[in-house]
């Protein structure tokens, strides 16, 4: 206390403004952290984005199979709930982060054991009659929707360039920087476009997928442009994405830049990442457990209740014949 | 000599921080709430639900475990303080957290529970982690503490770090392919469990007995 001077009772704070400057001192203590903690919450579950408006698509035809009578899920939940780890293995996080996607110019190689291979713009690809298809959607995760897709059979695509007799399976590719078709006639974007590494994602990119032939040619399996309309957006996997609505969601590649007809199996990405976990088939089939979850049951978005889940995921009239003799558990 | 504090309208400092900590604890609480409320929780509102309250379940059980090296290594006494509240919260998340599991997922049926935790490792590791919240969720009153007596009622506790590393696991085995948040939180769940590991066996100990 040796240096301290003598204080004066005018320099002693009133005890109201004491006790009013630690009440205020004690609110902004409060207000500051409930905001930092508040903001900090907010920072890791962001609000949904709002969907960007693409273009129409004209002169689509209702063809039989939207004859669905399922409820369809608004576009709001389709385009903000995406699996598409190239962006980010956040299902909310990937539409922000994919409107980087150029997806002009845009072409589609098809090759492989085929007469005549092609490089086809997306332009061309959109002269296709396009037709709407309504069909359920099963993610291996255990959640379905009800899409309204548009678009056009594969089969119409591989029957122009002739698959050589040879031919057992389609190979698919999604579009990676560094990692695309260089051929002549191939017009991408150019740039990283806002996809991340493979090491964030935990899994191999560039994503590949693929089909025993009969598959890809069956009337069901689908071309996709669009939803609702409208073409993709990107985070759906614009301009043109894959729907096979009897397989589980991974199977449904999107972004395509490449399909490969071959005479062997082709590796398919979350095949090789976890083959105990996910089979290159990869039938939507309630008896065939994933080993983290059950698939006896799905939840629809929309909906609080789970539903049944149904083998083929309901589409076994027009193609449990293409599984004849087949043991669909072991090859799963 | 120090002067009197006089008897106010204001609750004293300990109680004030508390009802702080209290507070900062409920506001994700309140978010998640008021987004369910305005239908603002996306696609999957059980999903997001789920996942939310499993992740808040294990942050508060890392902030509980981070109280003792905070208090020692900077000499922050006063934490201790905030040491209880922060367990019950953690166990408060943790029912939230089996609760919607029970209802929404499983929709209530005991035994499609029972196969869940009996076919599914992850959903073992997370049962059996929440479980053992419930003894230490009941013996947290002072009365309790006494009761047992410190000795035991230590013991009893460190049941928390067994919680801790299953969470981790649970949550680790959830994950399809990209592990960043499990590995973060791994990483701190070992630095926290390291610093005691060397304060009592490795050169923490041999500095305080040399």
């Amino acid at each position: 206390m040796g240096n301290s001077r003598k204080i004066r009772s005018s320099e002693i704070t009133n005890e109201n403004t004491f006790l009013n400057r630690r009440a205020f001192l004690r609110g902004g203590l409060l207000v500051g952290t409930v905001a930092a903690t508040g903001l900090g919450y907010r920072f890791l579950n962001p609000p949904p984005a709002k969907t960007v408006a693409t273009s129409d698509i004209e002169g689509i035809k209702k063809s039989l199979e939207s004859n669905l009578k399922d409820v369809q899920t608004p576009l709001t939940d389709i385009a903000n709930y995406n699996n598409y780890y190239e962006f980010s293995t956040s299902k909310t996080a990937v539409a922000s982060r994919a409107e980087k996607l150029q997806t002009r110019p845009w072409t589609v190689v098809i090759d492989g054991l085929v007469k005549k291979p092609k490089v086809v713009g997306i332009e061309d690809l959109l002269k296709f009659d396009q037709e709407e298809r309504i069909y359920r959607f099963r993610c291996v995760e255990g959640w379905s929707m009800v899409i309204p897709w548009v678009g056009f059979p594969l089969k119409k695509l591989i029957d122009k360039v002739e698959p050589l007799s040879r031919a057992k399976y389609a190979a698919f590719q999604t579009f990676y920087p560094g990692a695309n078709p260089t051929d002549k006639e191939v017009k991408l974007p150019e740039g990283d476009n806002g996809m991340q590494s493979s090491l964030f994602a935990g899994i191999s990119f560039p994503y590949v997928e693929g089909l025993r032939l009969d598959e890809a040619l069956h009337p069901l399996t689908l071309l996709a442009t669009g939803i609702y309309g409208k073409e993709l957006p990107n985070q759906n996997g614009a301009p043109i994405r894959l729907v096979v609505p009897w397989k589980y969601g991974f199977k449904n590649i999107k972004s395509v830049v490449r399909i490969t007809l071959t005479d062997k199996q082709p590796p398919t990405t979350w095949n090789v990442s976890a083959p105990g976990e996910y089979g290159f088939y990869s039938n939507v089939n309630p008896e065939v457990d994933h080993p983290r979850w059950s698939q006896a049951t799905e939840r629809r978005i929309g909906e609080f209740r789970r539903r049944k889940t149904e083998i083929f995921n309901g589409y076994g009239e027009d193609v449990a014949e293409l599984y004849n003799g087949m043991d669909l558990k072991r090859l799963f | 000599m120090e002067a009197q504090i006089p008897k106010t309208y204001l609750m004293n400092d300990a109680k004030f921080y508390k009802v702080l900590v209290f507070v900062n604890f409920l506001v994700p609480l309140s978010l998640l709430s008021w987004d369910a409320y305005f239908n603002q929780l996306g696609a999957n509102p059980v999903e997001f639900f789920l996942r939310t309250t499993g992740v808040l379940t294990l942050s508060s059980l890392l902030l509980t475990l981070a109280i003792t090296p905070l208090r020692k290594m900077f000499g922050w006494n006063g934490l201790t303080k905030f040491r209880r509240m922060a367990g019950l919260y953690a166990f408060f998340y943790g029912c939230l957290h089996l609760i919607t599991y029970s209802i929404f997922d499983k929709s209530l049926d005991l035994g499609a529970i029972i196969s869940d935790v009996w076919e599914r490792p992850f959903i073992a590791f997370g049962m059996i982690g929440l479980t053992l919240m419930f003894p230490l969720a009941i013996t947290s009153t002072n009365k309790m503490i006494k009761r047992l007596g410190g000795k035991q009622w230590q013991r009893l506790h460190r049941l928390i770090y067994v919680t801790a590393i299953l969470g981790v696991i649970h949550f680790y085995l959830i994950q399809k392919s990209d592990f960043t948040y499990p590995i973060l939180f791994g990483l701190a769940l070992a630095a926290l469990l390291g610093y005691r590991i060397d304060a009592k066996y490795g050169s923490g100990a041999k500095k305080k007995s040399a």
